[in-house]
């Protein structure tokens, strides 16, 4: 008996690491065969019309020599690795490192973001626990949080006068509305025992708040979190290729300027991975906070 | 009957607990009630479902307040919840983010928060051992069974040392063994310490067990508080054989035949307008013969079919 529920456990385990690793090896095919076709499509092996040589200086190279506009894996990676060596460089307001822009964008999506987790987070609290300032609030509520953030950037630049203040602000106000509504929807929906338990005990609303409804509202709290910093850090982009200037928006505007798709690709892959480090720091604090029952 | 201090620790007095009906008007769950208990006595409170057993515990707690009347516990009108008065709830209601001596420590710091972190761990560990949980201090709600989240659930209410101990349908929840082993705790400990309770239960046999008086309501709404059996079974009954003594199915088809028949009957004698004196609802000790009931009060046996006929009143 002992041994059989010992080969189980083993066998289960087995299979749950053989998918692991098959789940793996599935990742890393379909990441060979897209890298495959993407560099296949990027040969290029256009018909090259002859010209004018001083003609052809004009034309771009896949007119003269044939080859793809669009760049393959291979030039995206060397360019990634050019970045990766030297993020940091600043020769001027129009070429700065990616590390510095990232770092202008994240600055940003900081700030707005702590400011909308000061504000919203009370707020929510105050309409969870109070059904008048539910009510009062709601409609509110429901007209200012379908508005798209970048619809108040001209009224941010109008009054703060200040672009980089302003994309500070876009991210506050898209960051506030889903930790508000997750908040209240967490602290109304404690369990009523849970607050019958500190009734009984006399414990005062502040320690209340404090040991039964954070907690209890916790999870909800920190899911609303997650969903606002992954609106954050998509706004950003936008908000940066508006007002300019710097951060991981303007990168990719300029590059588009510039037309180097290189950069633009790469700058993808780098608001990609950065979005993901952010969500799982989140998904992380989500489950240090959530409870089994 | 005469009135001594001990007899009314907690009284309630006449209370009425209305909601408001769908399409206007009220209903009535339970209207002018009235029932004293004395100071280390075991209650237990029986009914059917929506006769507002679960409204009268929570009045008692603090958590709802009754539509008229008022609760006089220890002398002192209940104008909210206190620390006073313990619940145990039939959900356990633990905080599941706790570990047992977190939960435990919870009740412990909010009765003495003064108390050093050490003196309140030691408070929580006596109770935790008491309950029979010793080693499962750092263990969350998750990780218990059924009867052990009780078990916490007891420790944290006897762990602020209540004067009184509401517990609804503590046990309901639980399988038939479990359910055992912790009422015989539970009536250890009570009996031990002399805490007063008042509890909510289905099963008639807990209450023929644990129970000094058994109150009965007639059916909701509209309910009456009906009748009050006085348990003839002798104080140091035990659980393995309670059930041989010789007045045990008197009591017990006492009760059942008041759930079964006379629950329904009586709130519609009531409800037609039959005399019923909700002041001093009957007392009886069933199975015992009149010139061997105590302290004087005649008791009838077998039961008379109205309760208006019965002889013995509410001490009050």
């Amino acid at each position: 008996m002992r041994t059989s529920v010992c080969c189980a456990t083993r066998s289960e385990r087995a299979m749950n690491l053989s998918i692991g690793m098959r789940a793996s090896v599935v990742s890393v095919a379909i990441f060979i065969a897209f890298m495959l076709a993407w560099h296949i499509a990027t040969q290029g092996s256009g018909p090259v019309a002859q010209m004018d040589p001083e003609y052809a200086k004009l034309m771009g190279k896949t007119a003269t020599q044939g080859t793809s506009a669009m760049p393959g894996p291979l030039d995206v990676a060397a360019k990634l690795w050019e970045h990766l060596k030297q993020p940091f460089y600043d020769r001027g307001p129009n070429d700065k490192g990616v590390g510095i822009q990232l770092a202008f964008s994240i600055a940003r999506v900081s700030v707005g973001y702590l400011l909308a987790v000061l504000f919203a987070i009370p707020i929510g609290f105050l309409i969870g626990m109070s059904p008048l300032m539910s009510r009062a609030l709601d409609p509110f509520i429901q007209v200012l949080k379908p508005i798209s953030p970048l619809a108040w950037m001209p009224l941010a630049l109008y009054t703060i006068k200040d672009s980089h203040l302003s994309s500070i602000f876009v991210i506050f106000i898209c960051s506030v509305w889903p930790m508000m509504i997750n908040t209240a929807f967490g602290v109304s929906a404690v369990r009523k025992e849970w607050v019958n338990v500190a009734r009984t005990l006399e414990v005062g609303p502040v320690r209340r708040a404090f040991t039964i409804i954070l907690p209890a509202a916790a999870p909800t709290i920190l899911t609303g979190m997650r969903i606002s910093i992954g609106i954050a850090w998509l706004v950003i982009v936008a908000a940066e290729m508006l007002v300019g200037g710097t951060g991981i928006g303007y990168f990719v505007w300029n590059e588009w300027n510039n037309l180097s798709i290189t950069n633009v690709i790469t700058a993808i892959l780098l608001i990609g991975l950065v979005g993901m480090v952010l969500d799982q720091i989140l998904a992380r604090l989500t489950r240090l906070v959530t409870f089994p029952e | 009957m005469t009135d001594r201090p001990g007899d009314k620790f907690i009284s309630i007095e006449g209370i009425t607990k209305r909601f408001p009906a769908p399409g206007g008007g009220a209903t009535t769950v339970f209207e002018d009630l009235w029932l004293s208990m004395r100071r280390g006595e075991f209650t237990c409170i029986i009914g059917h479902s929506g006769c507002g057993k679960t409204t009268v515990l929570n009045i008692l707690a603090g958590l709802d307040l009754p539509t008229e009347g008022t609760v006089i516990v220890d002398g002192q009108a209940i104008e909210g919840p206190s620390i006073d008065r313990a619940v145990i709830f039939q959900s356990h209601a633990l905080l599941p983010w706790r570990t047992v001596m977190g939960n435990v420590v919870y009740a412990v710091s909010s009765k003495w928060p003064k108390w050093s972190k050490a003196d309140q761990q030691k408070q929580a560990q006596k109770f935790i051992d008491l309950v029979g949980l010793t080693g499962s201090e750092h263990k969350r709600p998750a990780e218990l069974s059924g009867g052990m989240k009780q078990r916490v659930g007891i420790a944290r209410a006897l762990s602020i040392e209540p004067k009184i101990m509401l517990m609804d349908e503590p046990f309901s929840a639980l399988d038939a063994l479990t359910r055992g082993t912790l009422q015989d705790e539970v009536r250890r400990i009570c009996l031990e310490t002399g805490q007063t309770v008042f509890m909510i239960t289905h099963d008639v046999d807990e209450s023929i067990y644990l129970a000094d008086r058994v109150v009965m309501m007639s059916n909701g709404p509209d309910a009456v508080l009906a009748e009050i059996v006085e348990n003839p079974l002798p104080k140091d009954r035990k659980r393995t054989d309670f059930h041989k003594h010789p007045l045990y199915y008197g009591v017990r088809n006492h009760i059942i035949d008041f759930l079964v028949t006379r629950s329904k009957s009586i709130r519609d004698e009531v409800k037609a307008g039959a005399p019923f004196d909700r002041r001093h609802v009957p007392v009886v000790r069933p199975g015992v013969p009149v010139a061997v009931a105590s302290n004087g009060s005649p008791s009838v046996s077998p039961m008379p079919a109205r309760p208006s006929t019965s002889v013995a009143s509410q001490g009050r």
